[in-house]
């Protein structure tokens, strides 16, 4: 029971619920099917970044150009695809939308491993060439006629209902996809030898060297595994909102970073967990989509989020910093 | 037959044109107990590094275990069982203890999933190989400086290790841990587990190691058995320099002393403290930790006020309830620990040292007379021999002994009357702390009354004219240090732990 009362995951769990009682409480909205479902999906695509961000995070770095890979995977991907009027299996577009992220993000790595650059600077500055080259040389007009095997995925439902008014109802197939990722990383950051791998350099850099740990590759094994992760949420994101817009996911890191911060991750390194970080997720993404259903305007909704993150990461650090005794 | 783990034989090291080892030989058998001794910049740390392959070797031999390696890497150095702990213990906060002792055999072995079972279980074999019991669940972080120290050498140990090169393994330690450290370095040895202990410290090598390497300015000046060095010739080799083994006297008349309590209490740290210091004095305070010795320092220098008794400056009775109070009743201070609590570390020299009197140099409207300063400094760098190639160097830049005369400086400009020093010669080597010594008995024979608090016996045996022991906030015992010994005080002290 000690045991549990210290655990960050347990007390983000309690906020979420309370907050999810406070908003549900002041509209009956927030219960229904159709809210909840909303919620369950608009979580997948936030939930993907921010399990590349927990990892890079964990290995002492950190990455801000995840969105504009993401952006760069999705629009090639779908520009090619209906350049060649592609209609072949689903798994074609995730692939390679997949594989330019990890292309992108193995640059990452080599730069950072290479040069030994500072990654907030490596990461701010080829993010920003990607979005400068892909608007420059792919294009910058919105495409909103997906090639059809996506269309189909983002009307994949595991579970649909039909409402008495007669309207469909469904919960999206693509949380699938969150969860078989989240288990997925969670065995590489628990139980191989990279993972573990990624927490001892992020805990010591020096030690790892000393202690024979291959750095270079761990660094190409984050931040490849970023960028494969950035691209998979990118098509995701395109698919479910059917448009491959190259503006798109502006701004989207800092909401991703605070999330994975909320779930118990330190920014110095070495600390944090998918489960803390999937609470983290859906802590953000019920404040950004059912503060307007309490009736507080949308443009309260950052100062909010701001307040979540400062108030929950002050209760982790005063936490941890009595429980050190 | 005991072989040779390490023989080295006329090492030859430069950086850039920089001899930084010359001709340096040395050799530790199988179970051997070997002390590196040398103050800080003597080459102890290159040499190390050139025994665990880290930097290669210019001129000389290395043979480990009776191989000669001409060019030796840090992979064949482990092979061989040679293992350093540094002074960071190169550990990872964040893991588990079972996870530090067994990342390398994880990493070594190849495999790719993690088997925690496997790992607590090389984790229990290699604590029990050292004889210690530990939670393996716990993080390296939860653990105190002595648990992560074992945490490191059960690793050692775990890695084959044939010799342990421990660099300044006693810095941090309370003395109860260095003895547990001296039985499981014992124990070691029973085991055929040979020590090369680095360091500084005097006492520590007598008791513990069966050989001596002394170097001074990348030379071996002295090495032998242990049995043939004491405590004056170690400081002599060390330090090249006839270090005088006079103490302190004090010759004032019984005035009105310059800083006088009755009954100062403060409640929670100490009561009832009837303390004198005269013009010219050196008095010493010591107690264990936990005492009171450090609150006591602080209340009469303001920083945690007393909340009882009288305070006199020179027969007046003043009120100190603030550090600005001191300093205006002319006390100073020098903190313990000097890197945080006294020095702007990335500030020059000369900022550190009129950081509290640059009123001093003030023309008008609040200007500042930079030549007067840059007079003051360099007659403060003279005066104190604080050397450096240029004041507006950061003092991070210098040697633990010069930022130590720079808090000294810095204070005796406020034209403080008394002076309270505070551990001043925590790791400082022994060449600076000689100086440092002979600074404050000069500073003494101007007429400051100096009080130190230390636990450095011997030191204030030195340097102090009257001892005063604290125990559980009250003063015990007032000693003249004139014909006291040094193991006396050590046994009234041990008497209170």
């Amino acid at each position: 029971m000690d045991k549990i009362l210290r655990k960050n995951e347990f007390w983000l769990f309690c906020i979420l619920l309370l907050m999810a009682f406070i908003v549900g409480g002041s509209n009956d909205a927030f219960w229904s099917r159709t809210n909840l479902f909303s919620l369950f999906k608009s979580s997948v695509v936030m939930g993907i970044f921010a399990l590349g961000v927990l990892l890079v995070i964990v290995s002492g770095g950190i990455d801000i150009s995840f969105p504009a890979f993401a952006v760069f995977s999705f629009y090639i991907t779908v520009k090619y695809l209906l350049y060649i009027k592609f209609t072949g299996p689903v798994v074609i577009p995730f692939a390679m939308s997949m594989a330019i992220g990890t292309l992108l993000g193995l640059m990452n790595a080599f730069l950072i491993s290479t040069f030994k650059l500072i990654p907030l600077i490596v990461t701010l500055g080829t993010g920003s060439a990607v979005t400068g080259f892909l608007r420059a040389f792919v294009g910058t007009g919105t495409l909103s006629n997906l090639p059809q095997p996506l269309i189909d995925f983002s009307r994949w439902n595991i579970y649909t209902e039909t409402l008495s008014d007669g309207s469909v109802i469904g919960f999206s197939g693509s949380f699938l996809i969150l969860i078989a990722l989240s288990l997925a990383v969670a065995f590489v950051l628990r139980r191989t030898t990279l993972g573990r791998g990624v927490y001892a350099m992020g805990g010591d850099l020096t030690a790892a060297v000393r202690a024979g740990l291959p750095v270079p590759k761990l660094y190409y094994f984050t931040y490849g595994l970023v960028g494969a992760l950035a691209g998979t949420a990118g098509i995701v994101h395109c698919s479910l909102i059917r448009l491959a817009n190259p503006r798109d996911l502006e701004g989207a890191e800092m909401e991703v970073i605070a999330a994975v911060v909320l779930g118990g991750a330190s920014l110095t390194g070495g600390k944090g967990t998918v489960s803390g970080t999937i609470l983290g997720v859906f802590l953000i993404v019920l404040i950004k989509g059912s503060l307007i259903l309490v009736g507080i305007p949308t443009d309260w909704q950052k100062v909010a989020i701001g307040v979540v993150l400062i108030t929950a990461t002050a209760l982790t650090a005063y936490r941890s910093s009595k429980g050190g005794r | 037959m005991s072989g040779e783990i390490v023989n080295l034989t006329e090492i030859e090291k430069s950086f850039g044109g920089v001899q930084v080892l010359s001709k340096v030989s040395l050799s530790v058998k199988e179970g051997e107990i070997c002390c590196l001794a040398g103050e800080n910049g003597c080459g102890k740390s290159t040499l190390i590094k050139i025994i665990s392959g880290v930097y290669s070797h210019d001129g000389g031999q290395i043979a480990l275990n009776g191989r000669t390696y001409p060019r030796l890497n840090p992979i064949d150095s482990i092979r061989e069982g040679i293992q350093v702990i540094y002074q960071d213990f190169s550990l990872f906060p964040n893991l588990t203890v079972a996870e530090n002792l067994a990342l390398s055999d994880q990493v070594e072995s190849g495999r790719a999933i993690v088997s925690w079972e496997r790992m607590r279980r090389i984790a229990g074999e290699s604590l029990a190989m050292i004889g210690i019991e530990m939670d393996p669940d716990k993080t390296v972080e939860e653990l105190p400086v002595s648990g992560k120290q074992l945490v490191a050498i059960a690793r050692a140990v775990y890695c084959n290790a044939r010799l342990i090169i421990m660099d300044e393994p006693t810095t941090t330690l309370t003395q109860k841990e260095i003895d547990s450290l001296f039985t499981l370095i014992r124990n070691l040895k029973e085991k055929g587990i040979s020590t090369l202990f680095v360091s500084h410290k005097i006492r520590e090598m007598l008791d513990i190691t069966e050989k001596i390497t002394i170097m001074r300015n990348g030379r071996v000046v002295a090495g032998g058995d242990t049995g043939e060095f004491d405590e004056i010739k170690i400081t002599q080799a060390m330090t090249g320099r006839d270090i005088g083994g006079e103490r302190f006297h004090w010759s004032g008349v019984d005035e009105e002393p310059l800083l006088r309590t009755e009954k100062l209490s403060r409640r929670g740290a100490f009561s009832d403290i009837d303390l004198t210091v005269r013009s010219g004095e050196i008095v010493g305070i010591t107690g264990l930790l936990g005492s009171g010795r450090t609150e006591l320092a602080l209340a009469l220098f303001g920083r945690s006020p007393a909340d009882g008794g009288k305070i006199f400056r020179s027969g007046m009775e003043v009120v100190i309830r603030s550090i600005q109070d001191a300093m205006e009743n002319g006390i100073a201070y020098v903190p313990e620990d000097r890197l945080t609590e006294g020095l702007f570390l990335e500030q020059s020299i000369e900022r550190n040292l009129f950081a509290n009197t640059y009123k001093k140099f003030e023309r008008f409207a609040g200007l500042l007379d930079f030549k007067k300063i840059r007079a003051a400094a360099d007659k403060a760098m003279d005066d104190y021999g604080i050397v450096s190639p240029d004041i507006a160097l950061p003092v991070r830049s210098l040697s633990g002994g010069n930022q130590q005369r720079v808090v000294l400086a810095r204070w005796m400009s406020t034209g403080a009357e008394v002076l309270i020093l505070n551990g001043p010669t925590v790791g400082v080597d022994v060449g600076s702390k000689f100086e440092i010594h002979k600074k404050l008995r000069e500073i003494a024979e101007r007429g400051v009354g100096i009080l130190i608090f230390s636990d450095d016996i011997q030191e204030l045996i030195m340097n102090c004219n009257r001892i005063l022991v604290i125990h559980k906030g009250r003063f015990t015992d007032e000693l003249q240090s004139d014909c006291l010994k040094e193991h006396d005080l050590i046994d009234r002290l041990n008497a209170y732990r």
